[in-house]
């Protein structure tokens, strides 16, 4: 369903930050995307919504190509992908319905968003999603007012309202305590199992990725140095991906 | 918001109907609140009185005005208009720097999260003085206290340019990233390195376009408190209006245009260059 060929980045100052990415990913199919900082994992996504415009190589959904899309397609395409951030970057001071509302901004019209005149399949939905996060008790609550892991739940439900086809999700646990990491983790894989949804995963935390996901990419400088099953992320691999480290051993003070 | 009401939202978004919350819950608050607004607008409204005949009449005035702007006389009063544009970039220029520097102390001393109470209403007091009275009512005091001429004129701005660049000074130190704050007390820093370090920084860009658009404000506001006596191009600009002397007027006002065009640009490039 995604493909990408050969996509490459380099920015102003020359630096590469993708050099001659290809995967594919299928329907349904959940990737987690690992790399030490820098490694162009955000670029990498970023990339396939055009957030970033890629310099070199193809980014193809369902056939067509993102990269040369403009303008009203370009927005069209980017309804089908849904985005989950790092920092949730919910807007602090809309309620929590307006924030999952406002993933629905592509399919009504700028006078019907700035009266908040939803239409009832989609007021339905938003609910329901809440429900499904278990946040639906909190619809008219501050944005501000959630902690951290209530904050990324809002954030799923704001992607998913829009009905993607693909998720693009960046560091989703980065800024939670481990526990409502892997809360957030099995609610994404749940929910894209339900909905047959694809998902690119950034992640730092290579055993949260073992325990979730099918599907490892590893990113070491913009390149693609591993691709494939979590159980076979050996330690050669792993150092080949971030560099020597005692992987297995625990920690000496 | 009680508990039940939030049941019952939830229970009609269920069934696909929504509104966000109103800003004011109660109903008849809301509605008696609006009520008055509309009332006042229609009062308002009602009790402005136009005289159709004086607005016809001058509209041929205020076009003879406009219309002297084609022919604008630069050279009969060179001199007044060169001498003028002097002082008043000589005042405009020193009162900044003035108001400035002492906006500095006085906007650290207004940020809550710097200073203690006593040093906080002080400094909000002076804040307020000065923002209470236009320029022209200080200029007046000052004409009255200095005399006729540029000192006045310079006092005045630089205490307008003391409220104002200290409140918005204020303002935006009140809105610094605590954690910075934080990060460097823990250090164990004095007072003043930790303004340095922690503070200083993250309003520069602030306090840099500030002082630049304050000092086209300045500009502007010497031409007018020299109609008071204040000195600088006001005074130039008044005498050739008593006198009937648009061409005159004109060239003036096409001048102080260019010059704050100047400052418009002028602080653009350097806003870009500190950021």
């Amino acid at each position: 369903m995604l493909e990408l060929k050969r996509v490459s980045k380099s920015y102003a100052g020359g630096e590469l930050a993708l050099n001659d990415v290809s995967f594919n990913v299928s329907a349904g199919e959940v990737v987690a995307l690992i790399g030490p900082s820098g490694a162009g994992k955000s670029t990498l996504i970023r990339c396939i919504n055009q957030l970033v415009q890629p310099t070199g190589g193809e980014v193809l959904l369902g056939g067509i190509r993102l990269d040369q899309l403009k303008g009203r397609k370009l927005r069209m395409a980017r309804r089908q992908i849904g985005m989950i951030f790092q920092n949730y970057a919910l807007v602090e001071r809309l309620s929590v319905m307006e924030n999952v509302l406002s993933g629905r901004l592509a399919y009504v019209g700028f006078w019907q968003s700035l009266l908040r005149r939803y239409p009832p399949d989609d007021i339905r939905y938003a609910v329901d999603l809440l429900d499904r996060v278990g946040l639906s008790s909190m619809l008219d609550k501050r944005a501000d007012a959630l902690s951290g892991g209530q904050k990324q739940r809002v954030g799923i439900a704001r992607a998913l309202i829009q009905r993607p086809d693909l998720l693009l999700v960046d560091e989703p646990t980065a800024s939670l305590d481990p526990k409502s990491s892997r809360q957030i983790m099995r609610l994404l894989c749940e929910l894209c199992r339900e909905q047959n949804l694809a998902a690119i995963i950034n992640i730092h935390d290579v055993a949260l990725a073992r325990q979730f996901v099918s599907r490892v990419i590893g990113l070491q400088q913009g390149r693609v140095v591993f691709d494939g099953r979590p159980d076979d992320l050996s330690e050669t691999v792993l150092t080949e991906i971030y560099g020597m480290e005692d992987w297995q051993e625990p920690v000496h003070d | 918001m009680t508990e039940s009401n939030t049941s019952l939202r939830l229970s009609h978004a269920r069934q696909g109907v929504w509104k966000p919350l109103p800003a004011i819950t109660q109903r008849w608050k809301r509605l008696s609140l609006n009520l008055a607004v509309l009332l006042y607008l229609l009062l308002a409204t009602s009790s402005i009185e136009v005289n159709w005949a004086r607005v016809s009449q001058g509209m041929e005035r205020g076009i003879a005005f406009i219309a002297s702007f084609a022919r604008p006389d630069f050279l009969s009063r060179l001199d007044e208009i060169g001498l003028g544009l002097l002082e008043s970039l000589t005042m405009t220029f020193v009162a900044t720097v003035i108001g400035t520097l002492l906006a500095i102390p006085v906007g650290l001393g207004a940020a809550s999260n710097m200073s203690p109470t006593p040093v906080y209403l002080f400094c909000r007091g002076v804040i307020t003085i000065s923002r209470t009275f236009q320029e022209i009512i200080i200029a007046i005091l000052f004409v009255t206290m200095f005399g006729f001429g540029p000192l006045a004129g310079v006092m005045t701005l630089a205490f307008a340019t003391l409220g104002f660049t200290a409140k918005l000074l204020a303002e935006d130190i009140e809105d610094v990233r605590k954690d910075a704050l934080e990060a460097v007390k823990a250090t164990g820093a004095g007072w003043l390195q930790w303004v340095n370090y922690a503070v200083q920084p993250q309003v520069m860009p602030r306090l840099i376009g500030l002082s630049m658009y304050r000092l086209d404000i300045n500009f502007r506001e010497s031409a007018v408190i020299g109609i008071v006596g204040a000195g600088g191009i006001g005074a130039t600009l008044n005498t050739s209006i008593n006198r009937y002397d648009y061409d005159t007027s004109a060239a003036i006002l096409i001048l102080i245009i260019i010059i704050v065009l100047f400052s418009e640009y002028l602080s653009g490039h350097i806003r870009r260059w500190t950021a």
